[in-house]
């Protein structure tokens, strides 16, 4: 494997996307690489030197991480009263980072997991990192009910684990629906994570040169040969982990949205809520994909691994979700009218002219005018367009979550108790934090972990189809080996020369 | 390319199962105990003050509960005597002793004792003596053998955890007693005690709530 030559190098043109090569599908990996050259690319950045940018972004993410552990000791100490939560508003920035966070997690299940049911090839670029996103998403949205209960150390009491005080979880309460479907989540989108990465990491041990790294590599990938014993189980095993993710992708987001359909606020009680909540989640998911995407491409020098078609799919999934998210909101204020009942009427017609109209008008225009600019072939393919309207994106989802929670609460039933929420530094302080914790950890991953499923990738491009080295007629050209277009099975490349960028990017 | 690991390092699937299924049993029951009131608060005996025994003014002399903890009928507090309740024996018996110098001082300086809280009930928790006494919970059932605590002071005897007190909000008729009875130390049930509790019960419709809202608001 290791047989690099150094003076065999790549056109420095990658070529376009052919048509038909590889069983009718346009060609998903670019740039004419070889199996080896795949390996090479991703493997390399988890066994040279990290580049300037990872070490500046590392600290940063760092600092902000430590901000959020440092705050959230704080909160302990002092009680949740530190937030801005206070009657009428005793949900606050908690809740909504909650909701903020599990959403963002749902594009790597919905990638990982449906798109492969459903045999989208796209996905093999791009679902390890949306994995591993998913995951760091998750412990983000972990944290904030996790300290908002308040006393975190009986965060035990949660779990229904026998005990003397014959305390038992309340199980007609949606928040512990909630308890069970994000640590399902967590651990399914583990294990799903963790056994696609079994070949690729073998594929690492098998490179690696030190004793420890060896070793280390070695207990993980479980003493994977590749064998074709060892493939038949890991495809099984990897579809059976696919069909039990699908319906979670669908489930825990409208259990999410239960903590609020299932309550009696105007504004709250609404039967649209899971429906839009999981439309909401793959939006948001799918968003910050992008915006990590484009920019580890580039870092990384994977654009022809991760193609601006690869961007472009997500995008058209963002227009779509974003446009069913408009629609819901646009729905809520239909029935609110149809209804005929004044309280729900004026929830809404509060909410996007009351106090909070600002945050209203921004939730309604990051996510469903702005990405409305997707329709357009030549701005869905457009990089910058693209990594500036992920932000909004999310954003404006952020500001969704924001909006359902603190408008509703906001105007209680006693006018006497209506009051207008004010967040403190603390609650700008641990939102900061956690987005520091998310990139520390998504840093991590890339700088431990082949970012990209080399394997799968490998399945997908035309080499891998049986009849790829044929003639044209049928049979194998040559004296049967695998040499009828006189490509070598393994053909390596000098490493600098696979770092040559797309340059058809901006294609209209 | 030869494996890494030796061939037995495949016992190490199984192993980190079976492990973490015993593992995670031996945690609950580590959490069941350990981390419960009966292991972590009874037996709890703080130092007090002034060496008063119990097992001498409620044991020996057979005085009431109620000389001292006056509130008990009518509050959600028994209340620890104030020092002139102490003083209206002890300004004529034992005047001179060394253990009692603490409450003449109080006495003198009009500053009262600082006891220490022997049965502590968490804040979210609220308790009323009022309303289990006056339904024939016995001070005993709660507090032990006061009668036999000496001077070293008074020591939590029952766990005053919440399954501790949902297993008589959930059968009364178990543990309630006469309201006569309610203070006697040492006290033992008829044979027939279910059913005259059960009686009582239903004549007084005696309902102890299980529900949140009744400790938890």
């Amino acid at each position: 494997m290791a047989n690099t030559e150094d003076d065999k190098t790549l056109p420095a043109e990658p070529s376009r996307p052919q048509e038909g090569a590889g069983g009718g599908h346009g060609q998903l990996v670019r740039g004419d690489l070889s199996f080896h050259d795949i390996t090479e690319m991703v493997s390399r950045h988890t066994e040279k030197k990290a580049p300037l940018a990872w070490y500046i972004a590392f600290a940063a993410s760092l600092s902000g991480a430590l901000l959020l552990l440092a705050l959230l000791a704080y909160v302990v100490w002092n009680g949740i009263g530190v937030w801005g939560n206070n009657q009428p508003v005793g949900w606050g920035w908690p809740i909504v980072n909650f909701v903020f966070w599990v959403g963002i997690g749902h594009a790597g299940t919905l990638i990982s997991a449906i798109l492969f049911l459903f045999r989208q090839h796209w996905r093999t670029a791009i679902n390890r990192a949306a994995e591993a996103m998913t995951l760091f998403a998750v412990v983000c949205a972990l944290i904030w009910p996790t300290f908002h209960v308040g006393r975190v150390w009986v965060i035990y009491w949660t779990l229904p684990i026998p005990n003397q005080m014959e305390m038992w979880p309340q199980f007609k309460s949606p928040l512990l629906w909630d308890v069970f479907a994000v640590s399902s989540y967590f651990i399914v989108s583990l294990v799903f994570w963790y056994v696609g990465l079994v070949p690729d990491l073998a594929t690492l041990r098998d490179r690696a040169e030190n004793f420890w790294r060896k070793r280390i590599l070695g207990f993980f990938s479980l003493g994977w040969t590749g064998a074709n014993r060892h493939w038949r189980n890991y495809e099984k095993a990897y579809l059976l982990l696919a069909g039990l993710a699908t319906p979670l992708v669908l489930s825990v987001h409208s259990v999410v949205s239960f903590d609020f359909a299932v309550s009696v606020l105007p504004g709250w009680h609404t039967t649209i809520f899971p429906p839009y909540f999981v439309a909401g989640a793959i939006f948001s998911g799918f968003a910050m994909v992008v915006t990590l995407m484009v920019i580890t491409r580039e870092v990384y020098g994977l654009k022809n691994v991760i193609t601006i078609d690869h961007l472009e799919k997500m995008n058209i999934i963002i227009l779509v979700t974003g446009t069913i998210v408009g629609f819901a909101y646009i729905t809520e204020f239909f029935m609110a009218w149809y209804s005929g009942v004044e309280y729900e009427q004026y929830a809404f017609i509060n909410r996007a002219f009351g106090p909070y109209a600002w945050a209203y008008w921004i939730m309604m225009t990051c996510n469903l005018i702005t990405p409305q600019l997707f329709w357009s072939k030549k701005l869905r393919r457009s990089i910058p367009v693209m990594f500036v309207l992920s932000i909004f994106v999310n954003i404006g989802m952020w500001f969704e979550r924001f909006v359902i929670t603190i408008t509703s609460l906001h105007r209680d039933f006693l006018p006497s108790s209506w009051g207008y929420f004010e967040p403190t530094w603390v609650d700008i302080g641990t939102l900061v934090g956690s987005f520091g914790l998310f990139f520390t950890l998504f840093l991590l991953f890339l700088r431990f972990v082949p970012m990209v499923a080399m394997a799968e990738v490998k399945g997908i491009m035309p080499q891998a189809d049986p009849h790829h080295y044929d003639g044209g007629d049928g049979r194998a050209a040559g004296n049967g080996h695998a040499e009828g277009d006189g490509e070598p099975y393994i053909r390596p490349a000098k490493v600098a020369s696979l770092e040559q960028p797309d340059t058809d990017e901006g294609e209209a | 390319m030869p494996q890494i690991f030796p061939k037995r390092a495949n016992t190490l699937p199984i192993l980190s199962l079976v492990g973490s299924l015993l593992g995670g049993v031996a945690l609950i029951f580590l959490v069941w105990y350990y981390f419960s009131p009966e292991f972590t608060t009874v037996g709890y005996q703080p130092d007090q003050p002034v060496p008063y025994s119990h097992q001498l003014h409620a044991g020996k002399l057979g005085m009431d509960c109620q000389y001292c903890h006056t509130n008990v009928e009518n509050s959600k507090h028994a209340n620890v005597p104030s020092t002139q309740t102490c003083m209206n024996c002890h300004g004529q018996i034992k005047t001179n002793s060394a253990k009692l110098q603490k409450v003449r001082q109080s006495w003198a300086n009009d500053v009262p004792i600082q006891w220490t809280k022997v049965h502590h009930l968490p804040d979210y928790a609220n308790f009323s003596h009022a309303s289990h006494v006056n339904k024939g919970v016995g001070c005993e059932t709660c507090h032990g053998r006061i009668d036999k605590m000496g001077e070293e002071g008074v020591y939590q005897a029952e766990p005053l955890s919440m399954g501790w007190c949902l297993e008589c909000h959930r059968e009364p008729e178990l543990y309630l007693r006469p309201n006569d009875e309610v203070t006697t130390m040492g006290y033992t049930q008829p044979a027939n005690f279910v059913e005259r509790n059960l009686d009582r019960v239903r004549a007084e419709g005696i309902q102890p709530p299980t529900n949140c809202s009744a400790c938890h608001y």
